[in-house]
């Protein structure tokens, strides 16, 4: 029996998940004293600060490149390049989150406990404050992704797909109106979401008995082992095979690639509009933060036998994602099964095994989650007396009754068409021209033939908006609150901004895109 | 004064002027209307002076500007033109202030912004000067991709009936070819060292087969943008559902994109590509011709038949361009400015046509230019201007095209020649259903068909009245400019001409 010895912490390095960790628990603190009147505001404060402070401890880590709690997280380029992405993304779904003036009480019911489309159910839709447990759920869930991205061992990715898998599933059930949806959406992401561990977890198992069979090394499932035993194992290439397939499956499932992405239509729908779009956002990042690490550090010597699977894989997403969201005649689903298009793109991303190729798959999550959190702040704006007008046809003549922000989804609509001088556009080209580089024709061939497809859902939407006359069911804007607007304005702003000037942020992840081993 | 950046500034000047009118109140239409006027004139000031500036026989490329924009992946704002994108840049400034002052009531009779359409207008203008300006592919690619959003509105939004459905057809095909041509630049930026500067490009050494490939890429999106056959279904329903000022444009300008772009990108990129694939291309261009020209014999509808009328016309350049001589080549570069001219000038007639009618259908008039006779008489000369009769641009071009097509390719030469027959018939025709004959009774109940052409309608038609019979007598100013482009367009594919080329080209012009 080797001697226990206590792994050295590197607490600077590993402070932007203590905080959101710790600002989490002092959530429930909050909860638990202070008077229900002052809650949201505390509640959203804290959050705030918390992201804000983990987000100054990102940058000033910048230069990391380290290994610490005895190698379970791994602080390098590619871990605080996300982390700063998810923290900003989950900035913007904070301030969605808690927009109280749209609608009263906020997106959120008080007791979600309470049996949809009873009377007291219909009661407490119409008026009352909302939950603001939503706040600690929140912090929990980016504190997760954190972990989720720097883990350099499949345990800790286990934890940390559990820690903020968790109150996401939560989060997903506290819509304030269309319940039963809400409830049917949270109950099937818990269910698949747990069978997606459950095949991770045996992976895992199954990784770690291939890791054993290294002559001179004992069996672990940190990824420098794993990629020590990808050399040089010699146990059984079944092993591998079968345990890459199982975390892959896991991991491609927060991913939302096909096919397992029967999930996302249903759960993006159901789910509480500034939930979506924190799940659209930040999920996808931590989940391709996940894949990245996965892949290119621990399996990177199993390249020749995982791209052509993971390609055909991405090749199905972007056809499921594409094809299906012609048909689709909600908004959200739309934007949902656009965001399973979206995830096979990203996969040909990570299948271009070079630093361009790494950057370039960064450089993605970060223009799409500013596009897509602001696509669904605007969904949260079109409502009616029933609240949310999610419903395509009700969209018709947007364009006439308010011009301003129907010219702002135009525009994030462009931007997922990947029309120039839009993000949508040098994220395209940041993970083609790597996968073309690395003799992927095939994948970028595919995306390109996918992108025409897409193009038509989001003209039809177009269309919808400026050159269909308004009718009686044509639901209004509201005017957002503060919070909302700063959303808006920021995910619009940086849509822009990489679309016209993408150097600065290329550079800066180009600078992260390396991993430590 | 050839110093003068001007180039960058023709390009971001109409973006300035587009805001400015944007900006202005909804209540000040008018006021709207004379800022885009003038700024357009302004825009075409700039461009003369660039075009005195411009020395014929100097550099093939001149006026060249480059600043960093992504130093990542190599892209630069680099502007440069040679005679071909000089002539297209000059066609753009003189059609933008007349489709302006053409479409001065246009925008009222939709209940949409007025100010908006003319900023749209000077987007327009602005996209489609920084297309020919651009040498640096991606450059190009951006205003390729960015040019179909202002002209989607325009149809969109503006335009008459079936309107939606023209506008999402027109975006979606120049979408799907725009995308080919995408995964082609990305190709063409990986084995061409990283790139995408035209000049280094050009210099780069291609696999043979990649260059197939490549081609086929960029020759897919420009050949849906011409449009040749058989991707030319969406310009008749674009063509036909446009204001008639933005079917002008349409395809007096937006369209030569394409033809523009197989001149600057497809020949001297991939030359051994080209002539591979030149067979294909001719016999695409030689259907166009027949085929097109036999559609707009039948059509009823007037901006359909203009429509059709012009595929055929691209046939023609899309000949000249593939028979690799300088005569064709020349013939085809001032087809393009000819045919600008000469269908704008008929779509922007026929638009005052259909305004007064309140119909585009062709069985809706006869007799017309009883009522109207100087408007007729307009249409009688746009129509024969574009049934390239001798003495008016086009002949010109055409003629140039079918004998440089005749010394390397004959029997292409032969059946191109029929469509000089086919455009008589439906240009002849047209005229004889709308102008002439009897009177058409229902037409005196019309109010609009009493007023003939306003003073603002004649100073639309006299400036691309002028030009036509100038070019058409004498137009070795443009082939002067054009020449020494086409030429080194034709070196770059590697063909030097069976005879002798500047003198005939010159007696040819006179």
């Amino acid at each position: 029996m080797t001697e226990l010895k206590l792994p050295s912490l590197d607490y600077a390095a590993l402070a932007p998940i203590l905080i959101m960790l710790g600002a989490a628990l002092v959530g429930v603190l909050v909860e638990a004293f202070v008077p229900r009147r002052l809650r949201n505001g505390v509640q959203l404060a804290l959050a705030l600060l918390a992201v804000l402070a983990a987000l100054t401890m990102v940058i000033l880590n910048a230069d990391d490149r380290l290994l610490t709690a005895g190698q379970a997280i791994a602080v390098d380029g590619p871990t605080l390049f996300l982390q700063g992405a998810i923290l900003i993304l989950a900035t913007m779904a904070l301030l969605l989150i808690g927009e109280r003036s749209v609608e009263r009480g906020g997106a959120f019911v008080a007791h979600a406990a309470v049996t949809a489309e009873s009377p007291e159910d219909r009661r407490q839709a119409e008026g009352g404050g909302g939950t603001t447990e939503v706040y600690p759920l929140a912090t929990f869930a980016i504190g997760g992704m954190l972990i989720f991205v720097a883990a350099n061992d499949l345990l800790t990715m286990f934890i940390a797909l559990e820690v903020f898998s968790l109150p996401l599933y939560l989060l997903c059930a506290l819509a304030r109106r269309r319940r039963l949806l809400s409830q049917e959406a949270a109950m099937k992401y818990f269910l698949l979401g747990a069978y997606a561990s459950a095949f991770f977890l045996f992976g895992v198992a199954l990784v770690y008995g291939f890791t054993s069979g290294i002559p001179g090394r004992t069996a672990g499932v940190d990824f420098a082992t794993i990629h020590a035993a990808v050399a040089d194992s010699s146990a059984s290439p079944t092993l591998l095979y079968a345990g890459m397939a199982l975390l892959a499956i896991g991991l491609l499932f927060k991913a939302a690639a096909a096919p397992f992405h029967v999930w996302t239509p249903d759960v993006y729908q159901g789910a509480p509009t500034p939930v979506t779009g924190f799940m659209a956002a930040c999920t996808k990042v931590a989940a391709f933060g996940a894949l990245l690490r996965v892949f290119h550090v621990a399996f990177a010597g199993a390249a020749w036998d995982f791209t052509p699977v993971l390609g055909s894989v991405a090749v199905l997403t972007m056809l499921v994602g594409a094809v299906l969201a012609v048909t689709q005649t909600d908004i959200k689903r739309l934007l949902a099964y656009s965001s399973i298009a979206n995830a096979g793109y990203l996969l040909v991303g990570v299948l271009a095994p070079s630093k361009d190729g790494l950057s370039g798959t960064m450089f993605y999550l970060v223009a799409y989650g500013f596009s897509v959190i602001a696509a669904f702040a605007v969904v949260t704006l079109v409502r009616d007396a029933d609240g949310e007008a999610t419903h395509l046809s009700r969209w018709a003549g947007l364009g006439r009754r308010s011009p301003f922000f129907a010219a702002i989804f135009t525009f994030i609509l462009l931007a997922f068409a990947g029309i120039p001088l839009t993000s949508g556009f040098t994220s395209k080209f940041a993970i083609f021209a790597p996968a073309l580089d690395a003799n992927q024709a095939w994948l970028v061939i595919a995306g390109v033939l996918t992108s025409m497809v897409l193009a038509f859902p989001y003209l039809r939407v177009v269309v919808m908006m400026w050159l269909s006359e308004p009718g009686d069911a044509t639901p209004t804007v509201t005017v957002p609150g503060a919070l909302t607007s700063a959303a808006l304005v920021i995910g619009v702003l940086a849509t822009l901004v990489l679309g016209v000037a993408p150097a600065p942020l290329l550079d800066l992840a180009t600078g992260a895109a390396e991993f430590v081993r | 004064m050839s110093n003068f950046p001007f180039l960058s500034v023709l390009t971001v000047a109409p973006l300035v002027g587009a805001l400015v009118v944007a900006l202005l109140p909804r209540r000040l239409p008018d006021l709207a209307k004379l800022v885009a006027f003038g700024w357009s004139l302004l825009v075409l000031v700039l461009s003369v002076a660039m075009w005195i500036a411009f020395q014929a026989d100097g550099d093939r490329f001149q006026f060249r500007e480059s600043y960093a924009w992504i130093p990542n992946w190599g892209v630069n704002f680099t502007f440069e033109v040679d005679g071909i994108a000089l002539v297209m840049l000059m066609l753009i400034a003189i059609l933008v202030p007349l489709v302006i002052l053409a479409s001065w009531h246009d925008a009222e009779q939709s209940k949409r912004s007025v100010p908006v359409y003319f900023a749209l207008l000077l987007v327009l203008e602005c996209t489609m000067i920084g297309v020919f300006a651009a040498a640096d592919v991606f450059l190009f690619y951006v205003f390729f991709e960015v040019m179909l959003v202002p002209m989607y509105f325009l149809i969109g939004s503006y335009g008459g009936h079936q309107r939606q459905y023209a506008a999402v057809k027109f975006f979606l095909y120049s979408l799907v070819g725009g995308l080919f041509m995408l995964a082609a630049v990305i190709g063409l930026w990986v084995v061409g060292g990283k790139t995408f500067d035209w000049q280094a490009l050009s210099q780069a050494d291609i696999d043979v087969n990649t260059a197939r490939w490549l081609f086929l890429g960029f020759f897919l999106a420009f050949a849906i943008k011409a449009p040749f056959f058989p991707f030319h279904t969406w310009l008749p329903d674009a063509g036909g559902a446009a204001p008639a000022g933005a079917a002008a444009l349409l395809v007096g300008v937006l369209d030569k994109v394409g033809t523009f772009g197989i001149l600057r990108y497809c020949l001297p990129l991939f030359p051994e590509a080209s002539k591979w694939f030149a067979p294909w291309a001719l016999a695409l261009g030689v259907i166009g011709i027949i085929y097109a020209a036999l559609l707009a014999v039948g059509q009823n509808d007037l901006k359909r038949l203009v429509s059709y009328t012009s595929i055929a016309h691209f046939g023609f350049i899309g000949v000249g361009i593939f028979a690799f001589t300088t005569q064709a080549g020349t013939g085809a570069v001032l087809y393009m400015l000819n045919h600008g001219l000469a269908t704008g000038l008929l779509f922007l007639v026929v638009g005052m046509l259909i305004a007064r009618r309140g119909s585009a259908l062709i069985s809706d008039f006869g007799g017309a230019g009883k009522l109207v006779p100087v408007l007729a008489g307009v249409l009688f000369f746009a129509g024969l201007a574009s049934l390239a009769l001798p003495g008016t641009a086009p002949f010109v071009s055409e003629f140039l095209v079918l004998i440089g097509t005749f010394t390397t390719n004959k029997p292409v030469a032969v059946i191109a020649t029929l469509g000089i027959i086919l455009a008589a018939a439906y240009v002849l025709w047209m005229i004889q259903r709308t102008t002439q004959g009897t009177l058409n009774p229902a037409l005196t109940e019309v109010d609009g068909m009493r007023r003939d052409l306003t003073l603002r309608e004649k100073i639309v038609v006299a400036p691309l009245i002028a030009l036509i019979v100038l070019l058409g007598f004498y137009p070795k100013p443009v082939t002067d400019v054009i020449n020494p482009a086409v030429k080194a367009t034709m070196q770059d594919v590697g063909r030097t001409d069976p005879a002798p080329a500047v003198g005939s080209v010159q007696e040819a012009a006179k």
